[in-house]
Formats: C-alpha cells, structure tokens, sequence
C-alpha cells in the first residue's frame, strides 16, 4: 500500500470509530434534546473498560482480566451504560444548559480518575501493551489495518441501520414529542423523565462501544486521548452534518475529523518550527469558525432532519 | 370544509367519566390560587368553568391533570383517587386535557402528533423495532387508520400532513382535541377551546364538542366566551380569587348577584 492510501484507512478508522459517537450523541441531543457535554467521559469509560478487561495480568495493577476482545468490549460498553445510568439518575432533572455543566463537570472527573487512579489506569502513562484482536493472523500492519477498517465500518453500519429502524417509528416519535415539548409529551400520557434516562444510558453505551474499537485499534489507551476538546469535535461533526440525522452523524463525523487533521498537517508543514505549540491552536479555531458559519448559514447541517419520523406516517 | 360531515370509520368506545373535585387547595407562596374547591363534573355533561382573570381556573386545570401537585383535598375520576398522580397517568386513567395556549408538537406533522398518543404501543419500546417488526407496522397501520379518522372527525384532514407549528392556532387547538379522542378519554379537560379562533372555527369546535357530547363524552371546558359557555354547558362553576362563588345551570349562575359583582364590581369577599 502506497502511504497515502494507508493513511487514509488509519484515517478513516479513527473517523468512523467517533461516527459511532456522534451517532450516540445525535440520539441523546438530534432526536431527544439532551444536551450531554460530557461526551468524552464515555468514550474514556468504554476504553478503560475495554483495556482493564482485555489486558494481561499485571502485578502493580487491578484487572488484567485477558478476556477475549469482544466480550472486553462489551463488558466497556456495560460499563458506559451503568456509568450514565447514574449520572443521569443524578442529573436529567436538569435542563439544557445545566446539564450541559453538569455532564461536562463529571467528563472532566472522570479524566481525573484516569490520570490519577493508577492501579487501575495506569495513571498518566495509560495501559501499553494491549493485545490487538487478531494481529497475529495478519501478515503486515497495512493488512491488518484494512481488516480492522472492516470490522470498524461493519460495526458502524450496523450501529446504523439498528438506529433508523429504531427512530423511524412509534419510538422515534415519542424521543421527538419529549425534545419538542416535554409538558404537552407528559400530558399525553408519555413518561419524559423514564424517556430521556432510557435515551442517556444507550446513546452513551454507543459511546462506550467506540472506546472499545478505539482502545482494540490503538493497542494502549491513554488519558491524554480523552481531553475535553474531544467532546468539542464530536459536537461539530453533530452540527456540521446535521443533527437528527444518522447519515448526518456519519458525514459530519468523517468531513471533520478530515478538517482536523488536514488542518493539523497543513500547520505542522507550513509554520516554522518555532510557532508549531502555538500553531495548534489553528485547529480548534477552524473547528469553532465551522461550527459558527454552519449555525448562521446552515443550521440544519449538511443533512438535515426528515419531517415525519415514522416511517408508518408517510 | 363541512363541519357536520360524517365521522367515517371512528367510534368512540369508553364510557363517560365522572369528575369530583373535593376541597382542592393549591397555593403559590401566601397567594391560595385555588382556595378549597369542590364540584362534581356529572358524566355525559359539560361543565362549565367561568371566573374573571386570575380566578385560579388554569391552576385548578393543572392540579386536576396532575401538572401541579395539590396542597390538600382530592379528585376522584369515577370514584378513583387521581389526585397524586403524575400528569402521564392521569391521562391514562382516562383524563385528557388541552392547553389555553396551544401546545402542539411543532416539528411534527399533524398526523404524526395524533399517532403518538395511543397508550402502550409496541413500537415505542425501541427493542420490538428490531424483534418485532411485523407487530409495530401492523399497530402502526390500526393507529395511523384511527388517527386518519379522528382527524377527519376534527376537520383537520386538509393540514393532516402539514407541521403542527405552521397551521392556525384554532387548528392547532383541534390538534390539541384530536390527540385529546385518540385515548379513547372518559372526560376532556378544554382550556378556552374558543380563545383567539375565527369565528366559522370556533363554529367547526363547537359542533364537534356537541357531536362528542352526544356520543357520551364528558367535558369540563375554561371559557371567556359567554355565548359559547351559555349555549353549549349544563353545568357551570364560576370561581373568583380561588374560590367557587356559584354553581347551578346557566340560568341560576347568570342570575347569581355575587357573579355579576366578580364579573363587573371586582373582586368578592
């Protein structure tokens, strides 16, 4: 394989892993109106799960537990989900913006739990070693790339297709009537507070389910991958491709993850050497400018919402 | 449209339910918003409920419905506390009600608005969209032939795929009773169903009350509309400042002088 075409499947990887996230956040935010900024906590649990379940034993470290990868990946996934069924215990009374702190809030304690619990994290040099699911029968990393591209787009498209079977019908309308109007929902004999804690703990299961494939593709997992401009970047890949849209999710997960990380090259070429700290910051500041121009100009994002959400109410 | 069309294939198949309210209390702070009330709405009625601005009518609407928690009394629908409950239930025991400002769902077109109601569908448990699939389209095929019908009913059939947000408000309040027919309610909670409505609307909203009325549906209606609440009421209730002041038949209430003092003289003792 030419460098660029392996570039572009380490690339498309990474993009389609946070297309799982941001299909997770469209759930909570595009179809129900829960406004969780604390996106990157999730995806942290689900790694760490995945790690401490999938790693060998280690004397100085709790876990270790070797369990085969995919039974790894969903115990990170339970865990994701006990981990939202308690915050959303704790916060979904909250409205907009106050969850919106309050999820950010617990995002950032739980990145200080990975950096500092270091019998179970590893602490700030995060857990190596871990065992990629079946490197060892692929001959070169650019094969085995391209196998885990296919087990990381296959998960995708399932994650997909599961979730607009699910919304396309009397569910999808029930997570719309609570986003839309949580009083009249509850005067229609519709339970919003069972509703939005149900839609919390599986939008972040999926986020869970991401750190896993990125913990199985990386092979360490490391707290310095779970800062909160993480959950900035899935927010724009929701917005640029069109919250309340699966297809969105994908499209604005893939175009800005490319944005990111073209604009991160064109910064490390073009700037002297000097300026390249400092020139990171251009990244974020192209992110916030996308952001920005597709609320004024496109608020509905690349793709926007369907209108009827049943596929029973054409 | 012809507001006294046919109602093709809807029938309504529940009983007409009875409403006690009994010494309700609901205050905000000092101010007793509603001030121990009680009456009975008689099942197969309209009852009327009439006050001045202020008289606590809404706040005794949302304590019904569960919106608000009472301080102290009870309601009884048909001999049943519902007076704990949370709004989601009452309606499901078989209370409905409508807002005096419209609250559709505005994303939504007005057929999917309709559709949502009904109790218990499977499809609204995300997991039978995977394992049942078969079951959710055939509910959702019954649901959407009812909802079609209701709508109907409503005069509505015109707006049916049209965004509940982008339609008048009179259609917005039918809206508002469509989604109200589709449980199948025992009684219906209408907050100033005639407020801000053209008049050839308000004619449309009246005649389907009536028609509703006659098929055994009871009603409790807020209204300004003194036309509206003297043609159409068997009973009426009038409150001012939180209290009951008068109840009887649209004769004896008008009659009442502590009504027409709550109405023009301010407020009563």
């Amino acid at each position: 394989m030419s460098g660029f075409a392996a570039y572009l499947v380490f690339f498309l990887i990474v993009a389609l892993t946070y297309s799982i996230v941001t299909m997770g956040l469209n759930l909570q935010w595009g179809y129900t109106g829960l406004f969780n900024a604390g996106v990157v906590g999730f995806f942290a649990i689900g790694a760490y799960g995945t790690a401490v379940l999938v790693g060998p034993d280690r004397a100085q470290l709790i876990g270790g537990f070797a369990l085969p990868f995919p039974v790894a990946v969903v115990g990170g996934m339970a865990l994701a989900a006990l981990a939202a069924l308690v915050v959303g215990l704790a916060t979904l009374k909250l409205r907009e913006e106050y969850l919106a702190i309050a999820t950010f809030g617990i995002a950032i304690s739980i990145q200080l739990v990975a950096l500092n619990f270091e019998a179970l994290t590893g602490g700030v040099n995060g857990l190596v070693g871990l065992p990629r699911p079946l490197f060892t029968a692929f001959g070169s990393p650019g094969a085995y790339n391209l196998f885990y591209l296919a087990v990381v787009a296959s998960v995708a498209l399932l994650v997909y297709v599961a979730l607009e079977v699910a919304v396309r019908s009397p569910w999808g309308r029930v997570l719309k009537a609570v986003r839309e109007d949580e009083t009249a929902a509850r005067s229609l004999g519709k339970n919003p507070a069972a509703i939005r804690l149900q839609v919390f703990v599986l939008g972040c299961t999926l986020m869970g389910l991401a750190g896993g494939l990125y913990v199985g593709f990386i092979g360490y997992v490391s707290p310095l991958d779970f800062l909160p401009i993480l959950t900035f970047q899935i927010w724009a890949m929701l917005i640029v491709g069109g919250s309340g849209n699966n297809l969105g999710a994908i499209v604005g997960a893939v175009g800005v993850w490319a944005l990111w990380t073209m604009s991160g090259l064109g910064v490390s070429r073009l700037l002297p050497v000097a300026y390249q700290s400092q020139g990171g910051a251009i990244q974020v500041i192209i992110i916030g400018l996308l952001i920005v121009l597709t609320l004024l100009f496109r608020p509905r994002g690349l793709i926007g919402e369907a209108e009827a959400v049943s596929r029973h109410a054409r | 449209m012809d507001a006294g069309s046919p109602t093709g294939g809807w029938k309504r198949s529940a009983t007409a339910g009875r409403l006690e309210v009994l010494e309700v209390t609901k205050s905000f702070g000092a101010n007793r918003a509603v001030d121990c009330v009680s009456f009975v709405a008689e099942p197969g009625k309209i009852t009327g409920l009439i006050g001045p601005n202020g008289a606590g009518k809404t706040t005794l609407f949302n304590a019904i419905a569960g919106e608000l928690p009472i301080d102290s009394g009870e309601v009884r629908l048909d001999g049943v506390r519902i007076g704990s409950l949370p709004p989601y239930k009452i309606f499901s025991r078989g209370l409905a009600r409508t807002f005096q400002i419209p609250r559709p769902f505005p994303g939504m077109t007005v057929l999917e608005n309709v559709m949502l109601v009904p109790q218990g569908q499977h499809g609204e448990r995300f997991w039978n969209t995977w394992l049942r699939p078969g079951l959710v389209a055939r509910e959702e095929r019954e649901n959407r032939e009812k909802a079609r019908a209701i709508i109907e009913f409503c005069g509505l059939s015109p707006v049916e795929r049209q965004l509940a947000g982008a339609i008048s408000g009179g259609q917005q309040k039918l809206v508002e009773l469509a989604r109200a027919l589709m449980a199948d309610p025992k009684i219906v909670l209408l907050d100033e169903p005639g407020a801000g409505v053209n008049p050839a609307l308000l004619d449309t909203i009246v005649d389907r009350i009536v028609e509703l009325n006659r098929r055994g549906l009871t009603f409790l209606i807020i209204e300004h509309n003194m036309d509206f609440v003297m043609s159409l009421c068997d009973e009426i209730v009038v409150m001012a400042t939180g209290k009951v002041i008068a109840k009887g038949t649209p004769e004896t209430v008008i009659a009442d002088p502590q009504v027409l003092e709550a109405y023009l003289g301010g407020a009563v003792a």
